[in-house]
């Protein structure tokens, strides 16, 4: 069945990735793992872009709260760096969702470009601290890890070892977060994406649903931020700035809201074009400014639409049924409603 | 740390709020007519900067840059405006990305011509001393700061309430839709709203430079603060940028004198309250 075909396609591409990549070089190797973490990420926002039709201004946050918890307990408490590592990302996962839980109480009272206000200045505070609380965070040097967890015989030193949990995280989080959007409860985000006042009046929570996605998304960016601290050992107020999150919103409208995988295609374009691009010619900050207009003017509904099949015209076949009922087609079901932006 | 030393610092908050009015201003102006969140605002100011920069080391004349530079930029805000915002209709999301895309052409640009190192714009000899007022030496180039702003502010609330054009840029930031109903020309509107927002940048750009720097990475230092001037005072509220401003500079200067190791977060802390309880900010309208 057609429903089928997609998750097929993607559980054979993640496959292929997890087998050939370690067989490249250490540079794309990297790459690749940078790109899961950030592909986290992106597929948390996606969570209340895409699926709730929230757009916020503030996602560096969770990485920076879930990238320095896990740096201040390996460099100030020595935490972390063997058997306890699973526990970090227990925490990171739940200081995620915490903060999530504090912030929403404040940046859901507003909607529209001032939730994009608010969620800004959420995160500022975030950055704030990180950037002035020296005595915890490093200040402005920010702080360098020690290196790498050992778990027994697994080093996580090593790259491909790094990798394999890179990807099992990634790929935990993209099943749970595709049950999730799967389920009744993710229908109902749909629900008050595409009309939030229909949702409230046919009895919803609107604002509970809301509540929790927030939450939800939170706990995943916490946990990408514990692997981005490891990914190079380092952590600095760059990793929480404004910047950060205009490149996360940017993969999700990129790969196409709305579909979860969309944030992973947007993930690998940013990231291949800022950390590869970077070291092969000066000039490739241009690339990435051209992408982002290019990308917004043309490509409204990502770069996945381009391979999303056009509805056949009805004069091309006996005409069913099915095609005669205004049933929205493949390409409403994708569309991103800002009606909350107004 | 005596009264002296307390009254300096007020003076240091006011006028470096006044720098932020130039830049606050505009983009509350540019948000309340638009909607839009324009990423690139800190990137004008930073471009004015070297605009200006370039102007003085061609002409020596530091009087002629601020024109110059400014009215630079609010050609390129307008060309932006037209060219690619406009294009988009009312999609606030996309247009907050394109403006990001924006800032970074825009900061690769200044990089390839200007390269990553460090200036300042020197103001003219006459700016530089300092007035000695009951025992504080008081720099006559941040006077002229306020001084500027003082009188961009009284221009512009006059221009916007005393005369047709502002009644006009009024009606659309109330009520966009309505003003097209009585037949005002909104997207006209938007274009110089976009263009007089990036000139007021510009004015800042230049005049900033003087004790900011110009430096790369300046764009995105400066542009949160100039969120919180909106933030707090209401976007397309004139009046509320002027009180923001000052608040943020205040806010600013004595966060990092009294709370070093939390002076973004007791600025930060407090917009987030502001912004919970009263979404449209101390003086904006829903």
């Amino acid at each position: 069945m057609k429903g089928h075909r997609k998750p097929l396609a993607v559980l054979a591409l993640l496959f292929a990735v997890a087998v050939l990549t370690p067989h490249t070089t250490p540079f794309v190797l990297l790459l690749v793992t940078r790109i899961l973490i950030l592909a986290i990420l992106a597929m948390s926002l996606d969570l209340l872009l895409g699926f709730t039709g929230i757009a916020s201004l503030g996602h560096a946050a969770f990485l920076g709260l879930g990238a320095y918890m896990t740096a201040i307990l390996a460099v100030r408490y020595n935490f972390g760096l063997g058997w306890g590592f699973p526990l970090v990302i227990l925490f990171g996962s739940l200081l995620g969702a915490a903060t999530a839980a504090l912030f929403g109480l404040f940046a859901l009272r507003a909607r529209g470009v001032y939730f994009l206000m608010i969620t800004l200045a959420l995160s500022q505070c975030v950055w704030g601290l990180a950037y002035r609380w020296d005595s915890l965070t490093g200040g402005d040097n920010g702080l360098n890890l020690p290196g790498r967890p050992v778990l027994g015989v697994i080093r996580l030193g090593n790259d491909t070892a790094f990798f394999y949990l890179v990807f099992a995280c990634f790929a935990v989080s993209l099943l749970a977060l595709y049950l999730f959007v799967q389920s009744p409860f993710g229908k109902s985000l749909v629900g008050i994406r595409e009309h939030e006042v229909r949702m409230r009046i046919l009895g919803y929570n609107t604002w509970l649903h809301k509540y929790i996605v927030f939450v939800v998304s939170g706990a995943f960016g916490g946990l990408a931020g514990v692997l981005w601290a490891h990914v190079s050992s380092e952590v600095s107020p760059d990793d929480v700035t404004l910047a950060t999150s205009v490149d996360v919103l940017l993969m999700v409208v990129l790969g196409g809201p709305g579909t979860l995988f969309g944030g992973v295609v947007g993930a690998a374009i940013v990231v291949f074009l800022r950390e590869y691009l970077s070291t092969l010619v000066p000039w490739w900050q241009y690339v990435l400014g051209g992408a982002y207009v290019l990308a917004i003017l043309y490509l409204p509904d990502g770069v996945l639409s381009i391979f999303r099949q056009r509805p056949p015209p009805l004069a091309a076949g006996p005409v069913s049924a099915e095609a005669l009922t205004p049933s929205p087609g493949p390409g409403d079901e994708l569309k991103i409603n800002q009606g909350g932006i107004e | 740390m005596d009264a002296r030393f307390w009254l300096l610092q007020l003076f240091n908050g006011v006028s470096y709020g006044a720098l932020l009015f130039l830049l606050g201003s505009g983009l509350s102006l540019i948000f309340g007519v638009m909607r839009i969140v324009n990423l690139a605002h800190g990137t004008f100011f930073l471009l004015a900067g070297y605009v200006g920069l370039a102007v003085i080391s061609g002409t020596g004349s530091w009087w002629l840059a601020i024109p110059a530079a400014a009215l630079a930029i609010a050609l390129l805000g307008v060309a932006m405006e037209r060219l690619f915002l406009r294009p988009l209709g009312s999609e606030p999301l996309r247009q907050v990305l394109l403006t990001f895309g924006f800032v970074l052409l825009i900061q690769q640009a200044t990089l390839d011509i200007w390269g990553g190192s460090n200036f300042e714009i020197n103001p003219p000899a006459a700016l530089m001393h300092s007035l000695v007022l009951g025992g504080l030496y008081l720099p006559l180039y941040r006077i002229f700061i306020i001084a500027v702003a003082a009188a961009i502010g009284v221009l512009l609330s006059l221009v916007l309430d005393r005369t047709r054009a502002g009644a006009v840029v009024r009606a659309t930031v109330d009520d966009a839709q309505m003003a097209r109903g009585v037949g005002i020309d909104t997207s006209r509107v938007s274009m110089l709203t976009f263009g007089l927002g990036a000139l007021l940048a510009g004015l800042g750009g230049v005049i900033g430079g003087a004790f900011l720097g110009i430096y790369p990475g300046l764009d995105f230092e400066i542009l949160p603060l100039a969120f919180a001037v909106v933030i707090i005072g209401g976007m397309g509220s004139l009046a509320g940028a002027a009180i923001g401003a000052i608040v943020v500079g205040l806010a600013d200067n004595f966060g990092k004198v009294l709370f070093p190791q939390a002076s973004y977060f007791t600025l930060y802390a407090p917009l987030v309250l502001l912004l919970a309880i009263r979404p449209t900010g101390l003086f904006g309208r829903e």
